[in-house]
């Protein structure tokens, strides 16, 4: 008699929500003795890292403000994901968006009207669908594996936006230091919560998510683009297209990250810097997955990883816990959280049943 | 320009190419098995601090270098952990690994920091090296260089005409079928992850050790997802991952003397932006080409497997 | 937006604190620490810009003991990030602020706004307000220092310049270093390789290794790693520190290094606060108060090359010398200043043109 690991048939709702308690149950006490060994009151830090940041509007308004960009890039590559397309260069989306949406913001300043933030949205939207689609082209013309070209793409946004910072869009008056004029007022997203940072987008991000999760449910693209992930055979033999299929999850996902890109410079940032984004584009694609490329699902994992980033913020400030620890801590919750998901798909019991592999039901669950 | 000067340029090539193609060549054997890990930069600089810790600490360049290895090595294994025996999705996994090798390679190198190390001992053969040009060009790099390049020779053959070279693949090819022939696909995985790992840990000990003999946070720069995108440039063949490792190591040098003899008037950003450019062009070029060379990625490349025995 | 452009050295500050020190005595003894947080933009551990600026924070900590309670935050993003950093300092207790990258200005004015009570100094930036003071260092007067023992040492008469990015404060080191190393050495010139980095240790080593296969024969920079020393020491080129002395990477090439004090500013301004005589102000110091200073020389140097580098030092310390006084010519030869007339503070922090003998 053995114990054996085997793949559930299907998991029960009460796991589903369980296991991500139990990650952050195992990384809280991991932590404690992190922080204990580290010489760093280990209450006090667990409980900046996750309680101090939740306890005033203010607090959430700041973490809706970092968690809006994942959530919205993590949306739309989680699409990609479910079809197998990997755009790992929501980044360089993200910042062709923030100079397309920028430009306009520029090109109309000192004249804004009420017509200027929904064209600099429009702009964001087309400029990373346009990043996108160089991928998506190389891909479905020439086959040329979009990993790469994305990646790629991503150094080369950043280095075009600091062409144009350090050059044609720097702020005439700004002493010849790398940033745009700040955006008229008409040019910035409006304030939704008094004396915070939430922005319209925060809302627009949420509003994103269902819509993704709409898509993915009822609709029949969102039909293609799951059947194209799981059974490439039975989508090839549907009848489906599997170009179209890439050239609509980049568009979709380039789009989105283009437009959040937008929002950053419209709303916190105010105008056009040498780097827009603190890595928003990769960390999303954490997102994605812990969200378990379920868009709803990506709304918690958004605000669970953006928690991570403030509260590491906060213990520095109130603990004094270098940065380098917050790293590791984060990093350590990811681990945790990782790996619970064998238990959401896996269960260990004490009977030999056939061998066979588990593909199958893990696709299922992804 | 003299004979010299080309002899130099390309020494300075062959050195920034170095801890790329250490790290890549351990990515494409992981990758060949079947396994995703997108945590080079990770595993990289934590070798690079190792190494670099141990190098100060003993001052034994090559135990430094061992420990480097081992690190890359030990963080791998944290990452075939999550990924084959509890199958966590493979991106993800690799992605939090980077910023947990970030964090504690900063932590472990704290009081490493603005203390020199004596460089790797360059291979000199009396007589030889001191030749003008062949001399430096050929017997004038450190151990590691000619480790790297010996690793390629011996993962070519690896993957292609060893026995377990071709279980490796077959393992990338179709876990499943591997596995109803009898292979232990998680132990070969197992096997290919930590190799990944031991040689990003090279790649991170040649950066602190000899391309820059220091230790600095963040050292390793993004060098660890160049090495990934050279994994899929080579599509997966060793000796075209050499190719790639030098020419991307020799735009990036080309476009800095470019710069120094007057940059002809382009800005310095777009100067920058060659080598990624030149990479996307290249792998068009190889993709769309006459020659139609496949792209032939494993196919089971980021899928987990879990036996259920 | 630039309220106060004018650079007024804040010279009554320590008078004035000492005054009311005696004065301010109930507050300044109250149980209660001084707080004081710093927002850096890099790791501590970088041993260039921010690695001075926090023997800056640590050096307020010894001189007050428990009278302040210092805090950082490093690798902070310009950008949003920013923002709630310095707010979380700031709500946490924090009175006294110092925030060390030109990017955190807009964040800082904006968080100042909703803090009127907390002290605020931001350095490198050009925007100050009731409660944000600006700070910074005029780094060109040790590049004039270098430059001059450039131009005696060189045989080929081309440097090298690893530079990072195209802003005035770098664009104004250039200026200053080849204009210093052209009254020694007329026909200088300075090939400048940009790395679009900050910190890349491997990238301003092939930059290093680039400019020196091109024939310099004197390497500087202005990125924060040590990697150029190193790697000119290794192919025996004369080469300058950046930010702290860096001689252990190259102790025969190593000939000085510009180095950032900023522990005498932090420890005034923290005394101003504990005092409660801080108010706003816009300084920008160099070698006469003492926020730049150049490392031990190299006893290698030759004597000449010393004594010129400490005339300069010193002609810039009692006034007699403006490293940019005319005549100057820019990249084309056009004449851009007169002679005898010097650039303005002003143009300085803007400057966004070469002179002559740059090929950047």
């Amino acid at each position: 008699m053995s114990l054996k690991i085997e793949a559930r048939p299907e998991t029960p709702r009460s796991l589903l929500y369980a296991t991500p308690l139990l990650a952050v149950a195992l990384t809280v006490v991991s932590g404690f003795f992190i922080f204990l060994a580290m010489g760093y009151d280990p209450f006090l830090a667990l409980y900046h890292f996750f309680i101090s940041p939740l306890l005033s509007l203010y607090g959430w308004s700041e973490l809706m403000v970092k968690a809006a960009p994942l959530i919205m890039i993590g949306v739309g590559l989680a699409v990609g994901f479910r079809a197998n397309v990997w755009n790992i260069g929501a980044e360089g989306q993200l910042t062709i968006g923030a100079i397309a949406g920028g430009v306009v913001a520029l090109a109309f300043w000192g004249d804004e009207t009420w017509l200027t933030l929904p064209l600099m949205c429009v702009a964001g939207i087309l400029g990373g669908m346009a990043y996108a689609a160089v991928p998506a082209f190389l891909k479905t013309r020439f086959g040329v594996n979009e990993i790469l070209t994305s990646l790629m793409l991503t150094y080369v946004a950043t280095l075009f936006l600091s062409t144009l910072v350090y050059g044609p869009l720097k702020d005439p008056l700004g002493f010849n230091f790398p940033q745009s004029r700040m955006f008229g007022d008409a040019a910035l997203l409006p304030m939704i919560l008094e004396g915070t940072r939430m922005h319209l987008g925060t809302v627009i991000a949420l509003a994103i998510a269902v819509a993704g999760w709409v898509l993915m449910t009822f609709t029949i693209v969102g039909f293609q683009v799951r059947v194209l992930g799981q059974a490439p055979a039975a989508a090839r033999f549907a009848g489906f297209s599997a170009s179209r299929i890439v050239w609509f999850t980049l568009l979709l996902g380039g789009g989105l990250a283009g437009l959040a890109g937008t929002f950053e410079v419209a709303g916190p940032i105010g105008q056009l810097i040498p780097v827009i984004s603190p890595g928003y584009g990769f960390t999303a694609i954490i997102v994605a997955f812990l969200g378990r490329l379920h868009p709803l699902g990506i709304i918690l994992s958004g605000l669970l990883m953006a928690l991570s980033y403030i509260g590491g913020e906060v213990a520095q400030v109130e603990v004094g816990l270098p940065q380098a620890v917050t790293g590791v801590f984060q990093g350590l919750l990811l681990f945790f959280l990782l790996a619970s998901d064998f238990l959401v798909r896996y269960r260990i019991r004490r009977r030999a049943p056939a061998i066979q592999a588990a593909r199958s039901a893990q696709a299922a669950e992804v | 320009m003299s004979l010299e000067v080309v002899a130099l340029i390309i020494l300075t090539v062959i050195s920034a190419a170095t801890p790329l193609l250490f790290a890549a060549l351990g990515e494409l054997v992981t990758e060949k098995s079947g396994v995703l890990n997108l945590g080079v930069e990770g595993m990289m600089i934590l070798g690079a601090v190792a190494a670099f810790a141990v190098a100060v600490t003993t001052g034994s360049s090559s135990l430094g270098v061992l420990v480097g290895a081992l690190a890359g090595m030990a963080m791998a294994f944290v990452f075939g952990v999550l990924t084959l025996t509890l199958a966590a999705n493979q991106v993800a996994t690799g992605l939090a690994l980077t910023i947990f090798g970030l964090g504690l390679s900063s932590l472990i190198g704290a009081g490493f920091v603005g203390i020199p190390v004596p460089a790797l001992p360059k291979l000199a053969i009396p007589g030889v090296s001191d030749l003008p040009i062949i001399g430096p060009l050929i017997f004038g790099h450190d151990v590691l260089v000619y480790l790297s390049l010996a690793a390629v020779a011996g993962v070519a053959w690896f993957l292609k005409k060893s026995r377990r070279g071709m279980i490796l693949r077959a393992v990338g090819e179709s876990d499943i079928s591997a596995h109803s022939i009898g292979y232990n696909v998680i132990a070969v995985r197992y096997g290919a992850v930590l190799f990944g790992g031991a040689m990003a840990g090279l790649g991170g000990a040649f950066l602190s050790l000899s391309y820059t003999p220091l230790w600095n946070e963040g050292m390793t720069a993004g060098r660890g997802w160049i090495a990934l995108a050279l994994v899929v440039f080579s599509s997966w063949r060793p000796w075209r991952l050499l190719a790639g490792a030098y020419l991307f190591g020799g735009v990036t040098i080309a476009q800095l003397y470019s710069q120094g003899a007057g940059g002809f008037g382009i800005p310095a950003q777009v100067m920058s932006m060659l080598p990624y450019l030149a990479t996307i062009l290249v792998l068009t070029i190889i993709a769309a080409g006459p020659w139609k060379g496949r792209l032939n990625a494993p196919a089971c490349l980021g899928k987990p497997f879990r036996p259920s025995t | 937006m630039f309220k106060d452009l004018s650079r007024r050295h804040f010279l009554a500050g320590s008078t004035a604190a000492a005054g009311a020190l005696s004065l301010g005595g109930p507050a300044a003894l109250a149980a209660e620490p001084l707080k004081v947080g710093f927002v850096y933009v890099g790791p501590v551990g970088d041993f260039g810009w921010t690695h001075g600026h926090d023997l800056g924070r640590k050096a307020v900590e010894a001189e007050f003991g428990d009278k302040v309670k210092t805090t950082f935050v490093e690798n902070v993003a310009e950008g949003p990030d920013a923002d709630r950093v310095i707010r979380q300092l700031a709500a946490s207790g924090n009175k006294l602020i110092f925030t060390t990258s030109f990017g955190f200005m807009n964040p800082t004015i904006r968080v100042a706004k909703q803090f009127p009570d907390v002290m605020f100094e931001h350095a490198t930036g050009i925007q100050t307000a009731k409660n944000v003071a600006i700070y910074n260092a005029r780094f060109y007067e040790g590049r004039a220092v270098i430059g001059t023992i450039a131009g005696h040492v060189t045989k080929t008469g081309k440097f090298g310049y690893v530079a990072s990015f195209p802003i005035p404060e770098v664009v104004m080191g250039i200026n200053a270093f080849i204009l210093a190393a052209r009254k020694v050495r007329p026909d200088a010139e300075i090939k400048v390789v940009w790395v679009n980095s900050w910190f890349d240790p491997g990238k301003e080593a092939d930059a290093t290794k680039a400019l020196i296969d091109q024939g310099c024969d004197v390497i500087t920079q202005h990125t924060d790693s040590p990697a150029p020393i190193q790697t000119a020491g290794s192919r025996g080129v004369w080469c300058f520190g950046q930010a702290s002395d860096m001689s252990t990477f190259a102790p025969e090439y190593h000939a000085t290094a510009i180095l950032d004090v900023w522990a005498p500013y932090y420890i005034e301004r923290v005394k101003a606060a504990l005092d409660g005589t801080w108010q706003t102000s816009n300084v920008w110091y160099g070698f006469k108060e003492g926020m730049v200073e150049m490392a031990p020389y190299n006893e290698r140097l030759p004597a000449e090359a010393v004594a010129d580098a400490e005339r300069v030092r010193k002609a810039i310390i009692d006034g007699s010398l403006h490293p940019f006084t005319g005549p100057i010519n820019d990249q084309s030869g056009a004449e851009k200043v007169a002679a005898g007339q010097t650039i303005s503070d002003n143009d300085l922090l803007g400057m966004g043109w070469y002179v002559e003998g740059v090929s950047a």
